[in-house]
């Protein structure tokens, strides 16, 4: 729906079954994995994708993954950093396990995570 | 449709490598030709070389001949021109070029000519080529600019895309040299002399270049060929034969067909695809197709994973097996024959999936008299993508124009075109443009795995222990004979990608044998991102730690003693010892170490893991590696492409894992092919020691010493031998038991 129908491309399809969080969006503002949702379920809720994230990219995160130079074929990140905005929502400094449980849903092939778990926390420290 | 189609594909060009220090190319003057400079130059013809525009804004728009599939190839390409055209980088702008190998051909000594990208090659197979662009365009520039001025050419000097004339005090930028540039008919030379030291290097080795691709990957910009609309397209969904040479038996088409939007349900050699007018309708078809397989022709039908491995083992040890001689120094067998001591260990490893974030995918768009196509794809091989498809509508390839696409990942999968030859088939039959979209459960069973391998190590030590005979024999599908059959053909059936990491070439063995039973039971095996060195040095690396054992040595001691020879490679072995501390003990932490000379970029890695004895589970702490790829273009995304394939490698080593009944793959999502996650990262060190030689390649060099690495510290922590990839939980406790 929200890939081919409103042309907003920049969520993924990964899987197809909620295993991996590259189709990770905000359905009032809390992480939900779009593949697993119906457009019932976000009647009249407000839903962000990672184009609605920031007008400008200048969401502290995007910010901190540019300057961490996280991702490399870049399919995951939009999911990636939906998923941790939610955590920087919830939580202003969290630790390092806290961002691991919080992001262990989500599936990086090219295996960034190092690079995710400093942008989160340069974000965390910066925003 | 399945095996001959990579045989248009010309990767023997030599011709071109000879012909690569004297490319000519051409100017777009003006930047009128600015916005389309590939279809422009591949107008203009073979002999010139296409990779740069320059406009009359000092925007320098430089083609990138490789597919960028998150190595960063998109970025340091460009550079490397950048840097001998002496560029004011923050005004390039980097652009991927059409498949077309004469114009794009790299020089690697593997793939003459070639435009491919695989095998880590993007980077010495371009290094020279677009050096020499680079350094070409610039004496253009400064011809003209001397011409123009009446100064001699020698007194001018440039810098960030700037002619300067210290004498006279004058200067002109790129952009306005332009504007009266003549490009004369017979090109400058360009000698390796004319070229810069790399003592003179502006950009490459600068450690704040960042990649040009990331901007766009952060906010949604970025455009994958799952992303690609065109205006009156179909969706095709597919459940893909489990195997090759399938038929379908029955199917529910009737039901399906009943599906609003739904058009078609077309049994097709490769599988049933479901058209639609939505992509909610394909997909809802698919869901609802029932499929019977008729494998009666299918070669792969009677291939079980448990029952093969019987069999790989009975013919590794049947004399009667004819084994192929891989790699041979001295008289192995004599040697073993005569020695004091032998020692023999066996070893396996599973099918893996490449489980790229991006499953399948392509759209094809055919003209009305069917001669012509466009399509829009990701790809590794952007001419084989051309060619296989003009094969499919019995057309030339330059009548196929791809559209290339990032890439949500390659590893080697996307080497391979099925995807865009699937779409033009549908396209062809519905007379419409068609967007094919695997679904996760497709793509794994449209899976082009590494092979399931086995090996028998032996190994003969004198009378003073000194290793005198090594003898490594794998059983396995031909990797080759199914992914490059050209190749397979003209080496009259060896194994190249199979084969990589059985050489031993940097260890002074004085007897050596490597041989291989080759299978070939309709595997649809392919490269899988550090290919035969995947499996091959988690078995060599181990074996060699037992031997070190029966000789009484530590592991690291040991492969100083063996590399002696080569002092680039011990000084990776010693980095990473002293990085690691490696021989300070850790209380209830084994520490290994392996060693690797994957496509020459030599790296060493130590990893220090524990075992949890009552789940089997290994948890490897911290991991460091030392490597030495030579020259580095840019070392930020360096060690990024290390990072990536070492989480690779760990999770390749630790879970992943295809089984096989009946000739079908038993996994269906991530749910039962498990990929290392966030949770499972040890940390990580890495060191490049960069050096002047020339560029080797980065992108797989991270993954061979990851398994053998973490199958000796469990060796060294428990006193018990790992010797079957992936070393799962389950395997773990049984060895342990
Ligand atoms: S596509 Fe939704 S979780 Fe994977
Ligand atoms: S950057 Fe490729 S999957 Fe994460």
């Amino acid at each position: 729906m929200v890939r081919e129908h409103l042309k907003l491309t920049g969520t993924k399809f990964g899987c197809g079954s909620g295993l991996c969080g590259a189709c990770t969006v905000h359905v009032d503002g809390r992480a939900v994995r779009s593949c697993q949702t119906t457009m019932s379920e976000v009647a009249g809720k407000k839903v962000t994708t990672i184009e609605g994230l920031s007008p400008t990219s200048s969401h502290p995160l995007q910010k901190a993954f540019i300057a961490e130079q996280v991702p490399q074929c870049g399919y995951c990140t939009s999911g990636q950093i939906m998923q941790a905005a939610e955590l920087l929502q919830k939580n202003k400094k969290p630790s390092r396990e806290q961002i691991v449980a919080h992001m262990d849903g989500n599936i990086c092939r090219c295996g960034t995570y190092p690079r995710i778990v400093r942008a989160i926390q340069r974000a965390a420290k910066e925003a | 449709m399945n095996k001959p189609i990579i045989e248009n594909l010309d990767l023997s060009r030599r011709g071109f490598v000879k012909g690569a220090v004297g490319l000519s190319f051409s100017f777009a003057l003006g930047g009128v030709l600015l916005g389309r400079p590939s279809e422009v130059y591949a107008a203009e013809g073979a002999k010139l070389n296409a990779y740069v525009t320059i406009a009359a804004d000092n925007t320098i728009t430089i083609l990138c001949p490789t597919s960028e599939m998150g190595q960063g190839v998109l970025t340091a390409l460009p550079l490397i021109l950048a840097e001998e055209l002496d560029a004011d980088w923050s005004k390039v702008k980097c652009e991927l070029a059409t498949g077309n190998p004469r114009l794009y051909g790299g020089a690697h000594k593997m793939f003459p000519g070639a435009q491919v990208t695989l095998a880590s090659v993007s980077v010495p197979a371009y290094y020279m080529p677009l050096r020499t662009a680079g350094a070409q365009a610039r004496k253009v520039l400064l011809d003209n600019v001397a011409a123009e001025w009446k100064v001699p050419v020698g007194e001018l000097t440039t810098d960030k895309s700037m002619v300067i004339h210290a004498k006279s005090k004058r200067r002109i930028s790129y952009g306005d040299v332009v504007k009266f540039a003549k490009v004369p008919a017979e090109l400058p030379k360009i000698a390796e002399g004319d070229l810069k030291k790399p003592g003179q290097f502006k950009l490459i080795g600068r450690k704040d270049i960042k990649r040009v691709d990331v901007p766009s990957k952060v906010n949604g910009t970025a455009k994958y060929g799952i992303d690609v609309q065109v205006p009156g397209m179909v969706y095709a969904s597919l459940m893909h034969a489990p195997m090759d040479g399938v038929k379908v038996a029955s199917v529910n088409a009737d039901d399906v067909k009943k599906i609003k939007g739904v058009t078609h349900v077309l049994s097709l050699p490769f599988g049933v695809a479901v058209v639609a007018d939505t992509v909610e309708a394909s997909r809802a078809g698919r869901m609802a197709l029932k499929v019977e397989w008729d494998t009666k022709d299918a070669k792969a039908a009677p291939f079980d994973s448990e029952k093969a491995k019987e069999e790989y083992a009975r013919k590794a040890k049947d004399p009667a097996s004819e084994a192929m001689e891989a790699f041979k120094t001295g008289d192995a067998d004599k040697a073993l024959a005569g020695a004091a001591r032998t020692l023999e260990a066996l070893y396996w490893s599973e099918h893996t999936y490449h489980a790229q974030m991006e499953p399948m995918n392509a759209v094809a768009k055919i003209a009305d008299d069917g001669q012509s196509a466009e399509i829009w794809v990701g790809t590794q091989v952007l001419p084989l993508a051309s060619a296989v498809v003009a094969g499919v509508l019995k057309t030339t390839p330059d009548k196929i124009k791809i559209h290339p696409q990032l890439l949500g990942g390659g590893f080697g999968r996307r080497i391979w075109p099925d995807a865009p030859v699937q779409a033009t088939v549908i396209a062809n039959i519905v007379k419409k443009p068609v967007k094919l979209m695997l679904t996760r459960e497709d793509d794994i069973m449209a899976a082009r795995p590494r092979p399931m391998t086995h090996h028998v190590m032996k190994a003969g030590l004198d009378d003073k222990k000194n290793l005198v005979s090594w003898h490594h024999r794998i059983v396995a599908e031909n990797v080759d004979a199914v992914a490059a059959p050209p190749r397979f053909a003209a080496t009259k059936g060896r194994d190249y990608i199979g084969w990589v990491g059985m050489s031993q070439d940097f260890y002074n063995i004085p007897n050596l044998k490597a041989d291989a039973i080759r299978e070939q039971r309709g595997m649809r095996v392919h490269a899988w991102r550090g290919i035969g060195a995947g499996y091959n040095k988690f078995v060599s690396e181990s074996f060699l730690d037992e031997v070190a054992a029966a000789r009484g040595v530590d592991p690291f001691d040991y492969r100083l003693e063996l590399t002696k020879n080569h002092p680039r490679a011990q000084a990776v072995i010693k980095t990473v010892a002293a990085m690691s501390d490696y021989k300070r003990k850790r209380p209830g932490r084994g520490l290994g170490i392996a060693f690797s000379d994957y496509h020459d970029t030599l790296t060493a890695g130590v990893a220090e893991v524990s075992v949890d004895k009552a789940t089997g589970k290994i948890k490897v702490h911290n991991y460091w590696i030392a490597v030495d790829p030579g020259l580095v273009i840019q070392p930020e995304n360096a060690q990024a492409q290390i990072e990536s394939a070492i989480v690779y490698g760990l999770s390749g080593a630790l879970s992943e894992e295809l089984s096989m009944k009946g000739g079908a793959i038993q996994q269906s999502n991530f749910n039962d092919y498990h990929v290392l996650r966030m949770s499972d990262m040890p940390e990580l060190h890495i060191k490049i020691i960069a050096t002047n030689n020339p560029p080797t390649g980065m992108g797989e060099v991270g993954i061979p010493t990851v398994a053998p690495a973490i199958g000796n510290a469990v060796a060294q922590l428990t006193g018990k031998r790992l010797r079957h990839l992936p070393m799962s939980a389950d395997r773990v406790k049984k060895a342990l038991a």
